[in-house]
């Protein structure tokens, strides 16, 4: 069950769209916030990614995106997953190893997947979701459904082989695809400066004839506005669009990061550039809006996530019984 | 009833049509399957039939092919995906290995692939060491993919209809050699089913019993042939879906025979005809052996060109005739 219906549409042209704006921003970074006190009082196990810092990317995409609209994810890909709409009970639940997570405690934060909302899926291998997107868009124009395939990558993704054959196929074919580069700077510990020869990654889209356009990651507004001009774009049949969102993860890679690559003053002039007052003083300000009504916003947003993780701690561990009927789908008569 | 002999090649074809009839969701995508026909000439003239919209041209791009496939399977689609050469396949494992292979299980049973990976495999056409591999081992060791190795037109057609069926991604070796040889046996008309995970006792006997995969099934049944003459008769066993494997009719068999020999193309050392072998190590069947289980299968190298070289590389027929005779000779 998705929690909410999704809100489409420009997240100020509305006091509803922006109130949905800023309740996935802060849904996003709740969920993000529960995840970190859970491993750190050990109660979660494995290793997690987490996007504290970059909610207004996945946020400003999805308000551009039906239900019906796909996604492919990443390995730091719980905003992603709310975003379009997931169950935050389900998500906790599937991180803490319960039967009634989203992937029965066999997948865990890297691989929640939502049919109901349109998400083929977390992955776990960097550029692994973007040759699936375009096979999803593929399935779209020959099915003519009429929706769009999202990938949502780092900027690790885009020296991945995975990258340039899926733009590619997704060029020539005239795919309704977008190619999602959330660019927080770092694919682990190396910088785009030393992975990339070129400054601006929009320009990779020039080499597969597609448009790339820069926007910035940590503005909701901007981020939904070049995320419609591509979706109108590939649900026209003209094809896919690269967009490049700069953002920036406040937490490390993972629970090993001891953050060696960076300074600390990078990383304080970024929480300087946080989405979500951002998006709070935008919309007090065009009266979409007010303080009181954001207060409870956010207040709802951690409600929420603490409702999600009491139920779900409360629920029934995963059962190993069924783990060897669990690889195929069976077989129908 | 039928007497229609076809080529593997031919088979495959037929099946693929079958199923492009069948089914508007099944499509064909792979590099030089449109105008071309395909490199080994297994789609033909499906492109002219069915045209460009079903028969997709691709680039030359492996992982974004199989990937393509993927993301297709997951959303009403059922893509028949052809890889020019089962080499090729190692550009395209992460989709294969960790993507197709793991999507049903790991993300708890809410997405299925059901997309067939037709793919030529094996060595005999002086094509050298990245052209020519048998890799049933890479596939069969991955949970999560159905491994199919046809030896024959008419199991090639009944297998690929059930692969196409089946909502799992399932890997379809076809080996080269076959493609343009009439089977034994007559290919059935109509869309008949092969299910996935039954083995063919393909001629039955009461010294020996084989279990081969692919070309090496047709290599033992010449020999199974020869030897009826001078008096050795022999159950050739092929168990045609490698995962999953079905071992009960080789159980059956060594009870009777006494004697077991398996034959691989492949290299031996991790082969996957070694899971036959420990399957049989311990099942109870094997108090019935009365003498060593024999092996046969490629050396540990690389296929070499030249052709008394490449044939060096990997089992002949003579290699499987001397080996049946001495097992059969030797332990009484």
């Amino acid at each position: 069950m998705s929690t909410n219906p999704l809100v489409m549409g420009h997240p100020l042209a509305s006091t509803e769209n922006a109130r949905h704006a800023l309740l996935y921003m802060c849904r996003i970074r709740k969920f993000e916030e529960a995840v970190e006190d859970l491993f750190g009082r050990g109660m979660m196990h494995g290793t997690m990614h987490l996007s504290i810092g970059q909610e207004a990317s996945p946020t400003g995409m999805c308000m551009a995106l039906t239900i019906q609209d796909q996604i492919t994810s990443t390995h730091r890909g719980h905003g992603h997953c709310i975003a379009k709409g997931a169950d935050l009970t389900r998500m906790i639940a599937e991180l803490l190893g319960k039967e009634i997570g989203y992937c029965g405690g066999r997948g865990g934060s890297m691989h929640i997947a939502d049919v109901e909302t349109g998400n083929l899926g977390a992955n776990g291998v960097v550029g692994g979701g973007i040759p699936i997107a375009a096979g999803a868009a593929l399935a779209s124009k020959m099915m003519k459904k009429g929706t769009v395939a999202v990938s949502f990558f780092g900027d690790g993704a885009m020296n991945e082989g995975a990258f340039h054959e899926a733009a590619n196929l997704a060029a020539i074919w005239k795919l309704p695809m977008i190619l999602f580069c959330e660019n927080n700077k770092y694919g682990m510990s190396s910088s785009t400066e030393k992975a990339f020869a070129i400054d601006d990654l929009a320009d990779r889209g020039k080499g597969y004839g597609i448009p790339g356009v820069n926007v910035n990651g940590n503005d909701v507004v901007e981020v939904y506005e070049a995320a419609q001009i591509a979706v109108d774009r590939a649900k026209k049949g003209e094809g896919p669009t690269l967009i490049i969102a700069e953002t920036y993860r406040w937490k490390g890679h993972s629970r090993s990061d001891k953050n060696l690559y960076r300074t600390k003053e990078e990383i304080e002039e970024w929480r300087l550039l946080d989405p979500i007052p951002k998006f709070i003083a935008r919309a007090i300000k065009q009266k979409k809006l007010t303080q009181e009504q954001c207060d409870a916003i956010q207040q709802e947003a951690t409600d929420a996530i603490v409702a999600a993780v009491n139920e779900a701690v409360k629920a029934k561990a995963a059962d190993p019984a069924g783990l060897l009927d669990a690889v195929f789908k069976k077989v129908s008569a | 009833m039928s007497d229609r002999m076809l080529t593997m090649a031919e088979a495959v074809r037929e099946a693929m049509t079958i199923a492009f009839d069948e089914r508007p969701e099944v499509f064909l995508l792979g590099e030089d399957v449109g105008i071309y026909g395909g490199a080994f000439g297994v789609s033909g003239d499906m492109y002219h039939r069915y045209g460009s919209e079903r028969v997709l041209d691709t680039p030359i791009a492996e992982l974004g092919i199989v990937g393509a496939a993927v993301g297709a399977a997951l959303s009403g689609m059922r893509p028949i995906v052809e890889i020019q050469f089962s080499d090729f396949t190692a550009q395209a494992m992460d989709q294969i290995a960790n993507q197709a292979a793991k999507i049903h299980f790991m993300l708890g049973g809410a997405l299925h692939v059901p997309m067939v990976l037709r793919t030529p495999q094996g060595s005999g056409t002086g094509a050298a060491a990245q052209h020519s591999q048998n890799l049933e081992p890479w596939f069969a060791s991955v949970p999560g993919l159905k491994v199919v190795v046809p030896s024959n037109p008419a199991d090639a057609k009944g297998l690929l209809l059930a692969s196409i069926d089946d909502p799992n991604p399932v890997i379809f070796l076809e080996h080269k050699l076959l493609y343009k040889i009439p089977g034994r046996d007559p290919v059935p008309e109509g869309s008949g089913r092969i299910p996935l995970g039954v083995a063919k006792v393909v001629r039955e006997g009461k010294d020996l019993t084989i279990v081969a995969t692919g070309i090496m099934v047709n290599k033992s049944y010449e020999v199974c042939e020869k030897l009826a003459a001078e008096g050795i008769s022999i159950t050739l066993i092929d168990p045609r879906t490698i995962s999953p494997l079905d071992m009960q009719p080789v159980y059956e068999s060594v009870e009777k025979t006494g004697r077991l020999m398996v034959v691989q193309e492949g290299p031996a050392h991790a082969g996957f005809i070694n899971e036959v072998i420990a399957q049989m190590a311990g099942s109870s069947s094997f108090g019935s052996l009365i003498a060593p289980i024999k092996r046969l299968a490629g050396m540990n190298i690389p296929i070499p060109y030249a052709p008394q070289l490449e044939k060096a590389a990997v089992p002949q027929i003579e290699d499987i005739e001397a080996a049946a005779r001495e097992i059969v000779k030797n332990w009484r």
